[in-house]
C-alpha cells in the first residue's frame, strides 16, 4: 500500500502549526498538490518544456505583427509634429501631397517632401506589410532574398535607388512571393493567423464538443443511444470534399471557415468526455449532490466537468495542430482564406508553382513543420504530465 | 536468532521516498514466527503492518521502497540480501501470500485451473496434465464444491468467499512453510468471513504451516493467533501470547483499541411517534431483457414487497450481507433510483415526484455514504461541500450567514471549522465521515439514511462516529435509517432491526426482541457468525 495515502489516513492529525490554519485559502486556489506534481512533470520534459517557450515567443512576436513587417513607418515626424500612421489615417496633403487618399509612406516623393520639412521616419525592421508589392524588384516576382543577389542583378535598382550596391538596397530577407511580396512579412502574418485560427477552433470546438459530450454521459439512455447514432453518422461524412464543395459555394473568410471545419471538428472530444461523465455520475460524491437536490446544470459543471478535464487538456495541443494543419490543407488547395490573404498553405502552393523560386517552398515548409512539431512536442510534455502513472509514481 | 524460529524479522525499517522526501513507513520492526505458529500483526490503517508483510516478500515497489536498517531472516537465509532471481524460487513455493481483495487477486482472463497449474509449473515443474489432478485435490481441500466441474471457471463465475477459497488453494499448492495473510477476510460478508477463518485454521494444522495473519480486527485475532503484535505508526508497541494480551494490555494503545468495540444504548423505540418514513410493498426490480427485440424475460428483484415505518426519534436498523438490497432500499427511498410502491414521507406522498417537486423534501431526507473517500469531491474545500445543499435550498442566505451554519455544523460534528478552507484529500478517514455528515446535518434534516458509514473505517473510528450520531441523534431528534452488515454497530445503535435477504425482509421487529430471540434460521446464522467466535469446526 502507498505509505503516503496511508499516513493520511490515520486519525489523529497532527495539530498544524497556526500560521497554516490562520490563512485560509479562499477564492482562486493554490495549485493543489498534484497539479504541482504535473507542472513539476511538465518541466521535466526539456524538449516540451523548450517548445512551449518557443512557441509562446513565437506567438507573442507573430501577435505584434505589425510593429514587426509593415508599410507604414511607426512614428513620424513632421514640421515639428508627431504622426502615429500605424494607429491614424493621414492622407497625403497632411505632408504637402497632391491627394486626399491616404499617404503612401513608401513612396520617394513623399519620403522627400517629409525630409525637406526637417522630419524624418521611423519604420519596423521589415518595411514591408503582407500586402504591399516590391515595386523595385531587381529581378523577375518571384525575387530571391536580397542577399542572396549578384551585384549585376541589383545593378538598375540600385542606380534607380541611388545607392552603390546591393548592401544599399531594402532587403527581402525571404525573397519576395509571384507578385513580388516580401515572403519573411507574410509569414510572420500567415503564422498569426494559421495559430489564431488553430486557437479559436480548438477552443470552439472543444467547448462544444465537452458539451455534447456531458449532456450525453450525464443523461446515459435515449439522448446518449441517439446521439452516438447521429456523430457515427456525421463522422462518416467525408468531410474534405464537403469542405470543398462549401467553401466553392460560400464566399470564404476568417469566420466562414471557421464554421466550415466547426462543423466536423467538434466531434473529437464528444466520446472521451463522454466516456468520463458514464463513468463518474455514479461516484458517490454525484449521489450525494443528487439527494442535496443539486441541479443537472450545477452537477454536470461543479462535480463531473473537473474529471473530464484532465482527458480535455491533453488532447488540446493535438486538436490545435490538427486545426492548424486543416487550414493550411485547405489554402494550399486554394479553398482557405480569401485570395491575398497571408496564410503558409498559400505559400506552400505559391513553392509548388514556382520550383525554380525555392526559397517559397523551402521558408514554407520550414514554417509549418517548425509549428508542427512545437505543437507536437508541447501535446506530448502535455500527455506524459497528465499521466497518472508518472503523477503518483 | 532463536533454533525453532522459521522467520526472524530483526529490526526491519521501511522508507518510501516520494518527490524527494523520505517517509518510514515501518521503525525497527522485530519478531519472529516459529514453525507451524500464527502470529497476527495488527493496527490500524497506516500502521505499515501490511508493508512490513510485503516486505518478507520483497513485493514492495522497489527502487521507491528501502529497507535502511534491517534483517528477514528465513530459515536461515537474510531474505533482504537474496537477489531478485532467488527470491522468485522463494515465492510462491516456501512462503505464498493472501491478499485482501478476492475480486481483484486473480487474473479474470484465466480459468482458475490455469492459475494453480501456473505455480505447480513454476516451482514443482508438473505439466498441465500431471497438475490436473493435484488441482482438484487442492480444491476440495479448500472446500469447492464439485472440483472438477469448476475447474474451467474463471473468477467472475465463483462468489467472492470461493474467489478467496481459490486464492488460499494457490497459495497452498506448494506446501508452503509460512503463509501470510493480508486482510483476508475483510471484503467478505461476516457469516463467509467465519468460514474462511475456520478453513484457514483448519488447513494451518493439517500442514503444520506457519502463518502470519494481518488484520485490524481483535475480533479476528482471538479467533486464529496465538501470538499477536500491535502496530502502531509502524512501530511494534506491544507483542504477547492472544490470551495475555487481551486479559492484561499493557500500552495505552492496546487497552484503547481492545476498548474501540462501538458501545452504548441505542434510542429507544417510539411506539407513540409520529411516522417519518413509511412505505408498503415497495419494489425495485430491474428488467432481465434478452434476444433482438429486448423482450423482458424475468427481473432481478433487488427489493422485493420490503413494508417499513420508522417514527420520529428511532433508528431502523437494516442487516443484511452485500447484495441483500438494503442500499438499493435506501437509495429508493430517497428517490435516488426508481421504484414501484407509495413512498410517504412526513405525511406527503412523494413517489412519482419529478426533479423539482422532490427538491424542497430533500431538504428534510439526507444521506450519508460507506466511503469517505468517494463521497467527497476531491476538487471542492470542505467549506464549499458543507455549503453545497445550502446554496440549492437556502440561495438567498448571505455568503457571512451560510458560513456561519458550515462552521456550526463542522462544530457539531467535532471538526475544527478553522480547517474548511482544505480539500478532503488532507484529512483522514474518519475526519472525511465527519464532514460527509457534517454535510448532511447542515440542512437540519429530519430524516437521515446511513449506509454503512462505519464499514471502511478502522475499529476505533467507527466507535467515534458511532458516538457521534447517536449524540447528533439526541440533541436534533433525528430518525435514522442505518444499513450495516456489522451487527455490532446495529446493536449499538438500533432500535428496530430489520434483516434482508435478497431484497426481501427475513425478520423485523425491535432491536432488543430481534437479538435476543432471533425467529429464522438466517439471522441466527448471521448473529452466530458475528457474535461467536468460533474456529474448531468447519461447519
Amino acid at each position: 500500500m502507498d505509505a503516503a495515502t496511508e499516513q493520511k489516513r490515520t486519525e489523529t492529525v497532527a495539530p498544524e502549526p497556526m500560521g497554516m490554519i490562520a490563512a485560509p485559502r479562499i477564492g482562486v486556489p493554490a495549485l493543489s498538490p498534484i497539479n504541482k506534481r504535473r507542472w513539476q512533470n511538465f518541466k521535466r520534459n526539456a524538449r516540451g518544456w523548450w517548445a512551449f517557450w518557443i512557441f509562446i515567443v513565437l506567438f507573442t512576436v507573430s501577435l505584434f505583427a505589425e510593429f514587426i513587417a509593415n508599410d507604414k513607418p511607426l512614428l513620424v515626424s513632421y514640421d515639428h509634429h508627431w504622426y502615429y500612421p500605424m494607429l491614424g489615417r493621414y492622407p497625403e496633403t497632411t505632408f504637402g501631397g497632391d491627394f486626399q487618399t491616404e499617404a503612401d509612406y513608401r513612396d520617394p516623393y513623399l519620403a522627400k517632401l517629409i525630409k525637406d520639412k526637417g522630419g524624418y521616419m521611423i519604420f519596423p525592421p521589415i518595411h514591408y506589410s503582407y500586402d504591399t508589392h516590391n515595386l523595385d524588384l531587381p529581378t523577375p516576382a518571384p525575387s530571391p532574398p536580397t542577399w542572396m543577389l549578384t551585384e549585376a542583378q541589383c545593378h538598375d535598382v540600385a542606380v534607380k535607388k541611388g545607392v552603390s550596391d546591393c548592401a544599399g538596397l531594402e532587403k527581402n530577407w525571404l525573397g519576395t512571393d509571384d507578385q513580388g511580396r516580401d515572403v519573411a512579412a507574410r509569414l510572420i502574418y500567415g503564422f498569426r493567423i494559421s495559430v489564431l485560427f488553430g486557437l479559436v477552433l480548438t477552443v470552439i470546438s472543444s467547448a462544444i464538443g465537452v458539451a455534447a459530450g456531458a449532456v450525453q454521459g450525464y443523461f446515459g439512455g435515449w439522448t446518449d443511444l441517439l446521439f452516438q447514432r447521429f456523430i457515427e453518422i456525421w463522422t462518416s461524412v467525408p468531410s474534405l470534399y464537403l469542405l470543398l464543395i462549401i467553401s466553392s459555394v460560400l464566399v470564404p473568410g476568417f469566420f466562414v471557415l471557421l464554421g466550415i471545419l466547426l462543423l466536423f471538428s467538434w466531434v473529437s472530444l464528444v466520446g472521451l468526455v463522454r466516456a468520463e461523465f458514464l463513468r463518474a455520475r455514479n461516484f458517490e460524491y454525484v449521489l450525494a449532490a443528487r439527494a442535496l437536490g443539486v441541479s443537472n446544470i450545477v452537477l454536470m459543471f461543479r462535480h463531473l466537468l473537473p474529471n473530464a478535464m484532465v482527458a480535455t487538456l491533453t488532447y488540446l495541443p493535438f486538436i490545435l495542430s490538427s486545426s492548424v494543419m486543416t487550414l493550411t490543407a485547405l489554402d494550399f488547395l486554394g479553398f482557405g482564406l480569401p485570395p491575398g490573404s497571408p496564410s503558409l498553405g498559400e505559400l506552400l502552393s505559391q513553392g509548388k508553382a514556382n520550383v525554380q523560386a525555392p526559397w517559397l517552398g523551402i521558408t514554407g515548409f520550414f514554417a509549418v513543420a517548425i509549428l508542427l512539431s512545437l505543437l507536437i512536442f508541447i501535446g506530448e510534455a502535455v500527455r506524459d504530465a497528465f499521466d497518472p502513472r508518472k503523477t503518483f509514481a | 536468532m532463536n533454533d525453532a524460529s522459521l522467520l526472524t524479522v530483526e529490526d526491519l525499517s521501511v522508507a518510501f521516498r516520494q518527490s524527494g522526501r523520505e517517509m518510514i513507513a515501518a521503525k525497527h520492526v522485530s519478531f519472529d514466527i516459529k514453525k507451524g505458529e500464527t502470529v497476527a500483526l495488527v493496527g490500524e490503517s497506516g500502521s505499515g503492518k501490511s508493508v512490513t508483510a510485503l516486505s518478507i516478500l520483497k513485493l514492495l515497489p522497489y527502487p521507491a521502497a528501502s529497507h535502511p536498517s534491517g534483517r528477514i531472516v528465513f530459515k536461515g537465509r537474510n531474505l533482504l540480501a537474496l537477489s531478485e532471481r532467488e527470491m522468485r524460487a522463494v515465492r510462491g513455493d516456501d512462503i505464498t501470500m493472501v491478499f485482501q481483495e478476492p475480486m481483484t487477486s486473480l487474473n479474470p482472463l484465466h480459468t482458475i485451473e490455469r492459475q494453480i497449474a501456473e505455480v505447480l509449473e513454476i516451482h514443482k515443474g508438473l505439466s498441465a496434465a500431471a497438475a490436473r489432478g493435484r488441482i482438484v485435490e487442492l480444491l476440495a481441500e479448500v472446500g469447492i464444491p464439485d472440483p472438477q466441474a469448476r475447474l474451467g471457471a474463471y473468477p467472475h463465475q465463483l462468489s467472492g468467499g470461493q474467489r478467496q477459497r481459490v486464492m488460499i488453494a494457490l497459495a497452498l499448492a506448494n506446501e508452503p512453510d509460512l503463509f501470510i495473510a493480508d486482510e483476508p477476510t475483510t471484503a467478505l460478508d461476516v457469516t463467509v468471513q467465519a468460514q474462511i477463518l475456520r478453513l484457514l485454521k483448519r488447513l494451518q494444522a493439517r500442514h503444520n504451516m506457519a502463518m502470519l495473519f494481518i488484520t485490524h480486527d481483535l475480533g479476528i485475532v482471538k479467533r486464529i493467533a496465538e501470538r499477536v503484535c500491535v502496530m502502531k505508526a509502524g512501530e511494534i508497541v506491544e507483542r504477547g501470547s492472544v490470551a495475555e494480551l487481551f486479559a492484561r494490555p499493557q500500552h495505552p494503545y492496546t487497552k484503547a483499541l481492545i476498548a474501540a468495540e462501538p458501545k452504548g444504548r441505542p434510542a429507544p423505540a417510539q411506539p407513540d411517534a409520529p411516522i417519518v418514513m413509511k412505505t408498503d410493498n415497495l419494489r425495485v426490480w430491474f428488467p432481465i431483457r434478452r434476444g433482438f427485440l429486448r423482450r423482458t424475460v424475468g427481473h432481478i428483484k433487488a427489493v422485493d414487497d420490503v413494508s417499513i415505518a420508522i417514527r420520529r426519534g428511532e433508528t431502523l436498523g437494516v442487516v443484511g450481507e452485500s447484495g441483500s438490497g438494503k442500499t438499493t432500499l435506501g437509495l429508493a427511498l430517497m428517490r435516488l433510483i426508481s421504484s414501484n410502491g407509495p413512498i410517504v414521507f412526513l405525511g406527503k406522498p412523494i413517489q412519482g415526484l419529478r426533479f423539482r417537486a422532490m427538491r424542497p423534501f430533500r431538504r428534510d431526507m439526507q444521506i450519508v455514504f460507506q466511503d469517505p473517500y468517494g463521497s467527497l469531491s476531491p476538487r471542492m474545500s470542505v467549506a464549499e461541500i458543507v455549503g453545497e445543499g445550502l446554496r440549492v435550498h437556502q440561495p438567498r442566505l448571505s455568503a457571512e450567514a451560510r458560513a456561519a451554519k458550515v462552521i456550526a455544523a463542522l462544530s457539531d460534528v467535532g471538526l475544527d471549522p478553522e480547517t474548511r478552507n482544505r480539500y478532503p484529500h488532507e484529512f483522514s478517514g474518519g475526519q472525511r465521515q465527519r464532514i460527509a455528515v457534517a454535510r448532511a446535518m447542515v440542512l437540519e434534516p429530519s430524516f437521515v439514511v446511513l449506509d454503512e458509514p462505519t464499514s471502511a473505517l478502522d475499529m476505533m473510528i467507527q466507535a467515534q462516529i458511532v458516538d457521534l450520531l447517536r449524540e447528533l441523534q439526541r440533541r436534533h431528534d433525528l430518525t435514522y435509517m442505518f444499513i450495516s452488515h456489522d451487527l455490532k454497530v446495529v446493536a449499538a445503535l438500533a432500535s428496530n432491526v430489520m434483516v434482508m435477504r435478497e431484497g426481501k425482509i427475513v425478520e423485523q421487529g425491535p432491536a432488543a426482541e430481534i437479538f435476543a430471540r432471533p425467529q429464522s434460521d438466517y439471522t441466527r446464522a448471521l448473529f452466530k457468525a458475528a457474535f461467536e467466535i468460533d474456529t474448531t469446526a468447519e461447519q
